[in-house]
Order: structure tokens, then C-alpha cells, then sequence
């Protein structure tokens, strides 16, 4: 793919994007490919390569970084900090749903209904279209005691559901909303490591079901099982591998348009506070890309260990770069029609948030707009305010057009959904 | 866990109390030491005397709620706390999190260490990254557990359960560290963090 730099990119607006964690790939991208000559040495060889903490340096500022996983109580609905997310003039932002502890991808039914998966809490939830007497949607836990459910799906009445190696059926789910459903196991042929063992999944338009298998681990040689995703039919059979050199992808959707399949992906961490970005990717030929992991970080940057021998010319670069550490996870085109003209088939990516970089960074919702070209013409912020004074009043996990054309946006940090409309 | 007579009847006793005193559970206001009083009959009052069940001294609330929810939720197997904890209500969680994390830290405890622990520990300590998350001191941070001066066949048997994932944790960060520690690296850390 061919690097983008737009003309209309002004050096401030550049410089403002920067500082918001935000690039296009191009002049900008070359720049960073600089940087790792005078960054810190990369790795500890003390650690061994399946730690989640390979690769960081020891001592100093970096021993104080650490991933923190959110409460496993949903905060109650009064405290959640709605005051402080800001959205564009003319949008505004309202609590959709609370009380679903760890809340983090999503999938609507044709009927409304809201169905979440959780990573650290093993519940599954479906949220009621219609309030209640007290003007809350009601929460429904469909399922507990799974392991990881990060993933869900629904497709044709039944929900999919993304365990750390399983995925499940629910059939006729909207009659079994009262947690005693049995589903059917569709697929279990996967890793059973912890890291990045947890999946985000979707239904694509050739009617498949997408699997990400990430890295087990931060930076290490994948076996041939690992850092890819996978296509298989609904029943579980005809598994194959579609895009590989994929670290860790908890976000993908379908470009209206041209029905190719666009990804976030997290990049390494303990390289840099500043390097190397997450990614934007979009996946043009299914089987054939490699997106370069381990050896090539954000289409500019060799790995300083894996990356020897190689150059990134080798590997498809990224569509966009999406901030260093940012976390960026769901990802959804906007397909609406309630948001200005301006947001159509725009992407709209979750940024979780960083914890491998001093001053955090993401932590926000983000809207990535195409060019007449297709490819991305400027990333931009669209909800923030997760982030105060460098801690997080909420964690954004995915992003969801709604049926009316208004955003939802769920936080595991807090245990809700937020939703953004335009205009009402 | 490997039960032993003196440890059972102990536990059975302090379980009967612990269900008897089922009062704190139905007043969420009730004062804190009377909702510590079941706690501290098998964990001590901070340092914990019994085999097996560890000292809950200078835990942060943090910690202490994601665990209580753990067992209530069955997602961590730790008899008899998954039927202490099973009628809990989350407000129940918090109140017995906030109440234990006023216990003082534990006392240091065990035999003096054997010649060359303290060297091989200390490598694995710095190996394993264990203060990045548990703090330079070990004493915990946020969500993340105190390690220091805890039980040592306690500290040894919550390393395997991760390293065999038959305690997989909150967060996977644990399960992935023990990965790669040996039965050897085990007994050193256990024996060494346990007499900081």
C-alpha cells in the first residue's frame, strides 16, 4: 500500500494531531522511523520471550508502568462521569446503559436489543431496548462463568460468543434472555494462551465468522497458530488464515463500500514511549498480506530485534496510524444516517487508553474520515474526556452504529454504555 | 491444598462462626469490627497463624473486592470462601474489602532463610518484573496485591495455580509471568517474598 501524505495537512495541524496521539501515515511516519537511534536500549534479554513484560527495560521511569485491568463492580449510574466526555457541537452524549460490570464489545439484534461481552468478569449481558418505570434499560446476564467472553456476534437470531478458546452459538437468543440458555460449540480449534488470548469477532458480508488469534505475548517469533486472523464458516468448518503479522486486533469491521475488511492493531510495547503506533489496516487481498509483526512496527519501523534482515517494503503498511500505546480497539464504520453527511462511512475507533507511556495517551473515541480515494484522509478526535489529568474517569472499549444512527460506546473501566446522538 | 486435621477443624469452626455471624452480611452498616470478626477467625487480624489461608494485613481495598467478587462468581476456587462470598451483594463486597484493608500489615514470620536464597530470589524478582506491578517494596498497588511477608505456602501455591492456570487470574498478567518460573523458581520466591 502506498504511503498517504496529504498537502492540506498544515504543519500546526499536524503538530495538534500529534499531540493527540493522532498521524497519517507519510512524512510523519518517516520522521518516527528516526527516532529509535536515540531511544533507550530495547530490550532486557533477562525476560523470558513469553512474559507479558518481555522486552521492557529495566528500572528507572518504566518500572512504573503497568497494565491495570478495570474494577470488576460497575460504578452505579449517578457517578459515572457523563459531565466530562465531550463530543463536536450539536452532538450530544446520555447514558444508554450501567450496571454491566467490565462492558466491552457489542452487537445489536434487529429488535433493539443490546448484547455485551465482558474479558475479566466472564459474563455475558443483553440490554433491553425499552426503559423501564425508572428510565434505565434493563440488564440481563445471558450467560456467567465463561472464560474471557470478550467477542459476541449476532447474526440470524443467534448470538456468537468469543470465549479466550471457544466460540459458542445461542440459538433463538432473544427467547433465552434469562441465563439458562445451552449453546452449541462452533469452533474450539484455538490457543489457549491468556495474552491477547481474548477476541473481539464479527460476521462478515460473505456471511463467515472472523477469529483473531493474537500474539501470546508482547514481542516474540509467533508460532504459525498465532498473530493472524482467521475466516470460517458459521458451522465451524473451513477455517483459514486471512491476514497474518497481526499482533493483536480487538476491532474490525467491513468498508460499506468495498466490503474489504478494515483492522485496528495494537503495536508493541517497551520499544518507546513514542513508538511504535497502533495501526489502522485494511485488508485488500485475504491470504496473501502480512501486516508485519513481529518484524516491521507501524509500516516504518523495524523491530530492533526481530526486525534485522527485513524492511517494512516487505509487509503492508498501515492505512493510518492510530497514536503510540493508545490501546485502539473497536472499530465500526458509521453506516448511519442520523449523523451529519460529513460522518458517513467514516470509522469511528475505540482508543482504550494507554499504560505503557508516562503520559497516557487515547482514551477516547476517535473518527478516521476517506478521502474520495478511499484510503484515510485525517484521523480526528470525536468523544473525549475518559482521560483527566492523566487518569481515566472511564475506558472507551468499542463503538456500535446503533439501528437509529446513534453511536454507542461502551466502558469496561465504568460498567456502561454510552450513547451519542446528533440533533434530537 | 493438602488438608490437614488441625487446619480443618479450624477452618470448620471459623466457617460456623463465619455463617453463624451471618448478621454483618445482613447489615451493611454494621461496624467494622464486627464485620471483620468471621475474617479474622481464620486470617488473623492481619497476619494470618493458619496454614494455607493467607494473612490479609495491609491488602488495598482494591484487591481484596476483586477477589471477594472472584469467589463469589466462582472464577477463583478457594473452599470455603466461594460459599462464604455467594450471597454477597456488591455493596457487601466493597463493605468487606474496605473493612479488611484497615487490618495492619503482617508480621514478618519463618525460619531464617537458607545461604543463597536471597541471591537467587532477588534474580528472579528482577527477572520476572515482579515490582513493576506489586511496587519496589512489594506491597501492592491498586488492584494489585501486597506479596511481602505473606504466607509462604500460600505465595507457593498461588504461583503454581497460575503457572497451571488452575487460578486464572483477574487479569491475565499473572498466568502469563508464571509461564516460565520452574518448580525450583517457585519454592525460592515463595520462601524469599515471604520473609521481606
Amino acid at each position: 500500500m502506498t504511503p498517504i501524505y496529504k498537502p492540506v495537512l498544515t504543519h500546526t495541524f499536524a503538530a495538534a494531531l500529534a499531540c493527540l496521539g493522532l498521524g497519517i501515515v507519510g512524512r510523519q511516519a518517516a520522521h518516527a522511523q528516526e527516532t529509535p537511534a536515540t531511544a533507550a536500549p530495547p530490550a532486557s534479554v533477562k525476560v523470558e520471550r513469553g512474559d507479558a513484560l518481555y522486552g521492557r527495560p529495566e528500572g528507572g521511569a518504566a518500572a512504573k508502568l503497568a497494565p491495570v485491568a478495570g474494577p470488576p463492580l460497575a460504578t452505579a449510574a449517578a457517578k459515572l462521569p457523563l459531565d466530562k466526555l465531550k463530543v463536536p457541537e450539536g452532538f450530544h452524549v446520555e447514558v444508554y446503559a450501567s450496571g454491566l460490570a467490565n462492558a466491552r464489545e457489542m452487537t445489536q439484534a434487529p429488535d433493539g436489543t443490546v448484547f455485551v461481552g465482558s474479558r475479566t468478569v466472564g459474563k455475558v449481558y443483553a440490554v433491553l431496548p425499552q426503559p423501564d418505570a425508572d428510565g434505565k434499560r434493563p440488564v440481563k446476564t445471558i450467560a456467567t462463568g465463561l472464560h474471557r467472553p470478550n467477542g459476541v456476534a449476532f447474526h440470524d437470531g443467534a448470538l456468537y460468543v468469543a470465549e479466550l478458546s471457544k466460540i459458542w452459538r445461542y440459538d433463538d437468543i432473544a427467547q433465552h434472555l434469562d441465563g439458562a440458555a445451552k449453546p452449541t460449540l462452533v469452533y474450539d480449534d484455538l490457543p489457549k494462551d491468556e495474552a491477547h488470548g481474548w477476541k473481539f469477532i464479527a460476521i462478515g458480508p460473505d456471511n463467515k465468522l472472523y477469529v483473531p488469534v493474537g500474539s501470546p505475548g508482547n514481542i516474540l517469533m509467533p508460532p504459525d497458530t498465532h498473530a493472524q486472523i482467521r475466516r470460517i464458516d458459521l458451522d465451524g468448518k473451513n477455517a483459514e488464515v486471512i491476514a497474518r503479522g497481526v499482533r493483536n486486533t480487538v476491532g474490525f469491521d467491513w468498508n460499506p463500500k468495498t466490503k474489504q475488511l478494515w483492522f485496528t492493531d495494537n503495536g508493541r510495547d517497551w520499544v518507546s514511549e513514542d513508538i511504535p503506533n497502533d495501526e489502522l489496516n485494511v485488508l485488500t487481498e485475504p491470504g496473501k498480506q502480512h501486516f508485519g509483526y513481529p518484524f516491521c512496527h507501524q509500516g516504518t519501523f523495524t523491530d530492533p530485534e526481530y526486525g534485522w534482515g527485513h524492511s517494512c517494503a516487505e509487509f503492508t503498511a498501515p492505512a493510518a496510524l492510530l497514536g503510540p500505546h493508545t490501546a485502539s480497539l473497536g472499530l465500526r464504520f458509521y453506516t448511519g444516517t442520523q449523523f451529519p453527511e460529513a460522518y458517513r462511512d467514516a470509522i469511528f475507533v475505540a482508543r482504550h487508553g494507554s499504560w505503557n507511556r508516562t503520559t497516557k495517551l487515547g482514551g477516547d473515541v476517535v473518527v478516521a474520515r476517506l478521502g474520495p480515494d478511499g484510503k484515510i484522509a485525517k484521523v480526528e478526535p470525536f468523544m473525549t474526556g475518559f482521560l483527566q489529568d492523566n487518569r481515566y474517569a472511564g475506558r472507551p472499549v468499542d463503538v456500535l452504529v446503533a439501528k437509529d444512527g446513534s453511536l454507542l460506546v461502551s466502558d469496561d473501566y465504568n460498567g456502561a454504555i454510552y450513547r451519542v446522538s446528533y440533533g434530537q | 491444598m493438602r488438608r490437614r486435621p488441625c487446619v480443618a477443624r479450624g477452618l470448620a469452626a471459623a466457617l460456623g462462626a463465619l455463617l453463624a455471624a451471618g448478621a454483618a452480611r445482613a447489615a451493611p452498616e454494621a461496624a467494622m469490627p464486627e464485620r471483620l470478626a468471621p475474617c479474622i477467625g481464620c486470617h488473623g487480624a492481619g497476619t494470618s497463624e493458619t496454614e494455607g489461608v493467607p494473612s490479609l494485613g495491609g491488602q488495598l481495598p482494591d484487591y481484596v473486592v476483586t477477589q471477594l467478587f472472584q469467589f463469589r462468581e466462582k472464577q477463583r476456587e478457594a473452599p470455603p470462601m466461594n460459599d462464604v462470598a455467594a450471597g454477597f451483594s456488591d455493596d457487601d463486597l466493597r463493605a468487606y474489602a474496605d473493612a479488611v484493608a484497615t487490618l495492619p500489615p503482617p508480621a514478618r514470620s519463618g525460619a531464617p532463610e537458607e545461604a543463597g536464597l536471597t541471591e537467587r530470589a532477588q534474580a528472579l524478582v528482577a527477572k520476572h518484573q515482579c515490582s513493576s506491578c506489586h511496587g519496589p517494596d512489594l506491597a501492592g498497588r491498586d488492584a494489585i496485591p501486597r506479596i511481602r511477608a505473606q504466607r509462604e505456602e500460600y505465595l507457593a501455591k498461588a504461583l503454581a495455580g497460575y503457572k497451571s492456570n488452575a487460578r486464572p487470574g483477574y487479569d491475565p498478567a499473572m498466568n502469563e509471568v508464571a509461564q516460565e518460573l520452574s518448580e525450583a523458581d517457585i519454592k525460592d520466591l515463595a520462601a524469599y517474598v515471604s520473609r521481606l
